[in-house]
């Protein structure tokens, strides 16, 4: 059942676009991963779906959900899907929450607006969530302030007001960007259990793409402002095709095998005044053609069930040398 | 003979929670030995609040130490401000995070690489500009970006103009505290080839601190995993997360997820990093680490050679 459907979303700041019609559909239960580096547009992409980008953003195209359309729809029913049937979670956790308000008040507000629950109802289930995401002793820090919490526990206090309104589905923009890696794996393990739990579909937005590789079912690669390609995991890792793609698992150093030289993606990301004519990765990419510079690859699917935008992929054949990767 | 010496390194810190509370010592580094050889690039990790950016400081003498010794080439290192520590600088340098707030806004790049020179007085003024084109053509910028100013360049340029400044006094000694840590995925490769090939081609020691222990693996040839101000285990990059000895340094590689493969949550590492001024009593990993021992909560364990390119601070993986 396709929760959340995208249809040709496009963005444009002050007459400059920067997202360039995105398609895209969640379905109930599943994980998904928008990878790209910075400006590629993933986090626009929710941003916009959900109203939130500021007023000078123009907006065009769908985004579908429980029969409504968020782009057309306006304020109001922004305001029953958001919290509620989608909520968020971002990067910076202590600038998400309110310093001068205690959690506990936070997350009542949330169970307030999306639940009706007030009073003791609201707070016994307040203590219920805060003890959910793991916080120790939930019953008393209930009424500490956000600085009382370190930056993983301000996570988890984030994960428990967006759970407060039970969402269909949680929007997580780099959620662990900003921690340590032994505290990125457990909220990366938290949001993976509580998923298990309530069935929630999420949509996992990063830049590592080790973390999307830990948590998703499909994962979506984003360059200037487009998909560029899309697959179910397993295929993704096993043999990326798009030339990007495969940029981006050579760049990343490992902790095994060799100490050799990385291999870099020459160049720098396109300015967004600026994109170039064809294929916007094309002055980038060791593949690419006279074709690439002055036509746009439109993303296809292919037979192996991932969608490309790309005149020149990788050979299906060549496969990462990750051995061990499946083991 | 060693670059670098350090021995018994100790930083306290004085913090108070509110107006009315007695000043709390916080020990930011904890008695902190170790060596550097010219040329040798050394990675510091831990979580943050394990002093491993309080120690990079510490040794170039920005944070003099409360206790402990720094001696830089055999001598011991000069109190911080005075005219010998000043004359020093020229042979250490630092290489920061965040560029845009190491640069000033309004001043040319070629000419901010060119700075250091002047401060230490070094060739004439001809000559400096001569050296900052070269050093831009060293670090991958275009000379005809000599006139532009940080704002107008993209991150990764803009890290190549703070190691571009960095080298501009031919240092002996880089300290390059999370260099490429806000750095994409693809520009991060291309400035870590950069430090590789620049401690290649000039021979320069470098101490390389950073949460990404993938980044300081490739970069470095040995690391010491910090944790609440100690070093707990030290060991050649090859070694150290191939085969991680003491329980912390197994929980951070087991930390790093590997593209392709699923989360395992049995490896996980429960609990978060103390309060550096609740330090646990004895190992102050104890609370948290699965093979802990009643003795471990008794005397601080001390870092000592289990093979004769290692050091562990763990008496149980010792035995």
């Amino acid at each position: 059942m396709t929760l959340v459907r995208i249809r040709d979303l496009r963005v444009a700041f002050d007459g400059v676009p920067v997202l360039h019609g995105i398609n895209l559909d969640i379905s109930a239960g599943e994980t998904v991963g928008l990878v790209g580096e910075s400006g590629c547009g993933k986090s626009v992409t929710w941003l916009a779906a959900l109203g939130l980008l500021p007023a000078k953003a123009r907006i065009t195209g769908t985004v579908e959900t429980a029969g409504s359309d968020l782009v057309s729809g306006g304020r109001s029913v922004l305001e029953t899907i958001r919290g509620g049937r989608i909520a968020m979670i971002f990067q910076d956790p202590s600038s998400a929450l309110n310093p001068v308000r205690r959690v506990g008040q936070q997350i009542a507000e949330a169970l307030r607006l999306h639940r009706g629950l007030r009073g003791a109802a609201a707070r016994a289930e307040a203590i219920s969530l805060l003890d959910r995401v793991g916080i120790p002793d939930a019953a008393r820090r209930l009424d500490l302030y956000p600085h009382e919490f370190s930056g993983g526990q301000c996570q988890r206090v984030m994960i428990a007001m967006a759970l407060a309104g039970q969402p269909d589905l949680l929007i997580a923009d780099e959620p662990t960007t900003a921690l340590d890696a032994t505290i990125q794996a457990q909220i990366l393990a938290l949001l993976t259990e509580v998923q298990r739990e309530t069935g929630m579909a999420m949509v996992f937005i990063s830049h590592d793409l080790g973390a999307v590789g830990a948590v998703c079912d499909r994962v979506a690669v984003m360059y200037a402002g487009r998909i560029v390609e899309e697959a179910r995991r397993e295929p993704l890792f096993a043999a990326p095709r798009h030339p990007y793609t495969r940029g981006l698992f050579d760049a990343i150093p490992r902790l095994d095998g060799p100490r050799s030289r990385l291999v870099p993606i020459p160049g720098t990301v396109p300015d967004p005044k600026n994109t170039p004519a064809g294929c916007a990765f094309s002055p980038r990419c060791a593949r690419a053609t006279s074709l690439c510079a002055s036509e746009r690859p439109t993303l296809l699917p292919q037979s192996d069930g991932r969608a490309l935008a790309c005149f020149h992929p990788v050979p299906a054949a060549t496969l990462v040398s990750r051995e061990g990767v499946f083991a | 003979m060693m670059l670098l010496e350090a021995h018994g390194l100790v930083r306290t810190y004085l913090t108070r929670k509110s107006m009315f509370t007695p000043p709390e010592a916080v020990r930011a580094v904890d008695g902190v030995d170790l060596v550097l050889a010219p040329g040798e690039a050394l990675g510091l990790v831990g979580e943050s609040g394990s002093g491993k950016s309080t120690l990079g400081r510490m040794l170039l003498g920005i944070d003099p130490p409360d206790a402990g010794e720094i001696r830089f080439n055999g001598a011991p290192m000069p109190a911080l401000g005075t005219a010998s520590w000043r004359k020093l600088r020229a042979q250490m340098q630092m290489v920061f995070q965040d560029p845009l707030a190491a640069l000033d806004r309004r001043l040319p790049i070629a000419e901010q690489i060119a700075e250091p020179l002047a401060i230490h007085g070094i060739g004439t003024a001809s000559e400096r500009n001569d050296r900052a084109r070269s050093l831009m053509a060293q670090v991958g910028l275009r000379v005809d970006q000599a006139g532009r100013f940080p704002h107008e360049l993209s991150g990764g340029q803009r890290q190549r103009v703070v190691i571009a400044r960095a080298l501009a006094t031919s240092p002996r000694l880089l300290v390059c505290d999370e260099p490429v840590s806000a750095l994409d995925v693809s520009i991060q490769a291309q400035v870590v080839n950069l430090l590789r090939d620049l401690q290649d081609r000039h021979g320069i020691a470098m101490v390389f601190i950073s949460h990404d222990l993938k980044v300081v693996r490739n970069i470095c040839d040995r690391v010491a995993v910090m944790y609440l101000g100690r070093i707990v285990e030290e060991a050649s990059s090859d070694d150290i997360f191939s085969s991680p000895r003491h329980p912390y340094t197994r929980a951070l590689a087991a930390s790093v997820p590997i593209p392709g493969a699923r989360l395992d949550p049995s490896t996980l590492l429960q609990g978060e990093p103390p309060n550096p001024a609740r330090r646990p009593e004895g190992c102050a990993f104890h609370p948290r680490c699965t093979l802990m021992r009643p003795g471990c909560a008794g005397a601080v364990p001390r870092l000592l050679p289990t093979t004769p390119t290692r050091r562990s601070a763990c008496p149980v993986v010792a035995a």
